[in-house]
């Protein structure tokens, strides 16, 4: 079991920097999610732990110890890639075997330590199959077998689940969790997925376009986020942006007492929308969206800006209504022109 | 119905192109005298031919020549392709294009162009006259062809598998010969055949290159083959002995022919 922990680490590829001055502290025992856009370097970061990617500047700490120089194999890591990359011509014990075959463990050790790892996964009854003759859910446990057996201080999952079809990734979701629970090992995982971001992690990391935007746990970033960014990424759908400019004037006065003087933009989840007779904005029904427990209504609003309302259950209006939103002064949020959010004290 | 006894027929056709000048020199080794200059097609039974090449010259060392030329160069161009292909295809470093563009150049010259250059290195490394002289000679027309088929096939491999095991401690070398050696069985054995084929047919550098009968190889020696005068053309040894020497490359042929073909459309379609 290992700490991780990164100082000012920055990785270029020719003149492009993908990955800028990440600080980030990971405890040990930690399950930290790295989530972000395609291409915010998240992949990168995870390889750059790895050592499948050489640091450009900064250091890596794994354990304690610097871990900039050290190859793979002795930086106490484990990865489970998003292909699996199953060895195809070694059976699932060979697969998980190989590893430790070479650190010419023996060979009873090996035997024992495979078929311990096995049980945990369930692949007792399919050591001897090829990769090809496994399902995609079976392919990620001989994958993730494959990292346990190593007993690394640090698992590294670059996208796990994202080959695996919707019900398999639910169920493997609760896997991994559960891993976590009894291994207590540090765990990073990368993925694009917010569901599997918010659910796993004890701490998410939002990155975009190679920074840290936000550290938190998944509740705080989803009450507090820090900036736009963060706000629009984290929640589905989206949350609203309103420019205040584009207004009514007659904002109620608990509204603009949260907003202070330096507020350019309004956000609101849609979820926190709600329809009501005297309501602050005035607008226009356009669509309705039936999802069966609840309904997205993306009302146009007087003044220009759309926004998305989600409601419980059926929806009540029909396109073309008129009628004005409200929303809880508690869950709005307020954007400086630099897109920082105007943070309150917690509540 | 007549678009099958077309089609049949266009087989049949293109089998008794390909094959009648092979049966005729198996029918014409059969024969020996003055048969040999009547046209018959069916095969006699009269083995002497055969005989004569292994007691008239030293043919039996000559066959040993060959095979151990030939296996010596298919298993030098494996091992040295998958190294290059592993550097080529795998490790990013200035200049990779270009040393893939010369190892390609190098199979365009002529095999003629080069005999006069080769000649001086051979005679300057000492290996003039002998079997490794021979073998160092073919890879020139191995290894271009080896290392380009063997790269093309690795890139094809994923990335992550490499990763992976570097991860669980792999050295280079390691990944080469337990995770990527074994996936590539049909490139091997594809690229080894064509270089087999290509040593054990090879004359020029084998005819230049040699000097006395005990050195030479297979296409040399049959053609080397001489009668009891300078006027006569013994074609009842020549064709023996051609027949002897083209069986092992038919049996290797049939016996690798699904790899092959595994191995020349690999990577043309994602498996």
């Amino acid at each position: 079991m290992s700490a991780v922990r990164l100082s000012g680490v920055s990785k270029a590829f020719g003149r492009a920097e993908v990955v800028r001055d990440v600080d980030l502290d990971i405890a040990d025992g930690e399950l930290v999610v790295f989530v972000g856009p395609s291409g915010c370097g998240k992949s990168t970061l995870l390889r750059l732990i790895a050592g499948l990617e050489a640091i450009t500047r900064g250091d890596l700490f794994i354990g304690g110890t610097r871990a900039n120089d050290l190859p793979p194999a002795k930086r106490g890591i484990a990865m489970v890639f998003q292909s699996y990359a199953l060895y195809p011509h070694m059976t699932v014990f060979e697969n998980i075997a190989f590893g430790l075959n070479l650190r010419r463990a023996e060979r009873h050790e090996i035997e024992e330590r495979v078929r311990a790892v096995a049980a945990i996964l369930e692949l007792s009854e399919l050591l001897d199959r090829l990769p090809k003759a496994l399902s995609g859910g079976q392919r990620q446990r001989v994958a993730i077998g494959r990292a346990i057996v190593r007993e690394p201080g640090v698992f590294l999952f670059d996208e796990p689940l994202s080959n695996l079809d919707a019900a398999l990734r639910t169920q493997m979701r609760g896997e991994i969790a559960a891993l976590h629970q009894r291994l207590r090992a540090t765990m990073i995982y990368v993925t694009h997925d917010q569901v599997e971001a918010m659910t796993l992690a004890d701490r998410i990391v939002v990155l975009n376009a190679g920074r840290v935007e936000q550290v938190g746990a998944p509740l705080e970033l989803y009450a507090r986020p820090a900036n736009r960014f963060v706000a629009g990424f984290i929640g589905a759908p989206a949350m609203n942006f309103l420019p205040l400019a584009a207004l009514s004037d007659d904002l109620p006065a608990a509204w603009t007492a949260r907003a202070g003087g330096e507020a350019v933009i309004l956000g609101i989840r849609p979820e926190h929308l709600v329809v009501a007779g005297t309501g602050p904005l005035a607008g226009t029904v356009a669509r309705v969206e039936s999802l069966g427990d609840s309904h997205l209504m993306h009302v146009g609003l007087e003044g220009g800006p759309s926004v998305i309302l989600r409601g419980q259950g059926a929806p009540s209006v029909a396109p073309g209504t008129a009628l004005r939103l409200d929303a809880d002064e508690a869950h709005l949020h307020f954007f400086r022109a630099d897109d920082s959010a105007i943070m309150t004290p917690a509540i | 119905m007549r678009a099958r006894i077309l089609f049949y027929g266009a087989v049949a056709l293109i089998v008794l192109f390909a094959g009648f000048p092979f049966y005729y020199a198996v029918v014409s080794s059969l024969k020996s005298g003055s048969s040999l200059f009547e046209v018959s097609y069916l095969p006699g039974f009269d083995l002497s031919n055969y005989r004569s090449i292994f007691l008239e010259q030293p043919f039996g060392r000559n066959i040993l020549n060959s095979v151990i030329v030939a296996f010596a160069v298919v298993v030098l161009s494996l091992g040295l392709g998958v190294l290059a292909a592993y550097a080529l295809a795998r490790v990013s470093f200035r200049g990779r294009g270009l040393l893939l563009a010369t190892i390609l150049s190098v199979s365009m010259f002529p095999q003629v162009a080069v005999l006069t250059g080769m000649f001086e290195m051979i005679r300057a490394l000492g290996l003039y006259n002998s079997l490794p002289g021979l073998i160092l000679a073919n890879m020139v027309l191995t290894l271009p062809f080896t290392v380009w088929v063997l790269t093309t096939f690795m890139a094809e491999l994923p990335r992550e598998l490499e990763e992976a095991a570097f991860v669980d401690g792999a050295t280079p070398f390691q990944v080469v010969r337990l995770v990527f050696l074994p996936l590539m069985g049909p490139a091997l054995a594809a690229t080894g055949l064509l270089a087999f084929i290509v040593a054990w047919n090879e004359f020029l550098f084998a005819l230049t290159f040699t000097l006395t009968n005990d050195m030479r190889t297979v296409p040399v020696a049959i053609a080397l083959i001489t009668g009891a005068t300078q006027y006569e053309l013994p074609w009842g040894n020549i064709m023996a002995a051609s027949v002897i020497v083209t069986v092992p490359l038919i049996l290797l042929v049939f016996l690798f022919q699904r790899r092959i073909v595994a191995g020349l459309t690999a990577g043309a379609v994602k498996g």
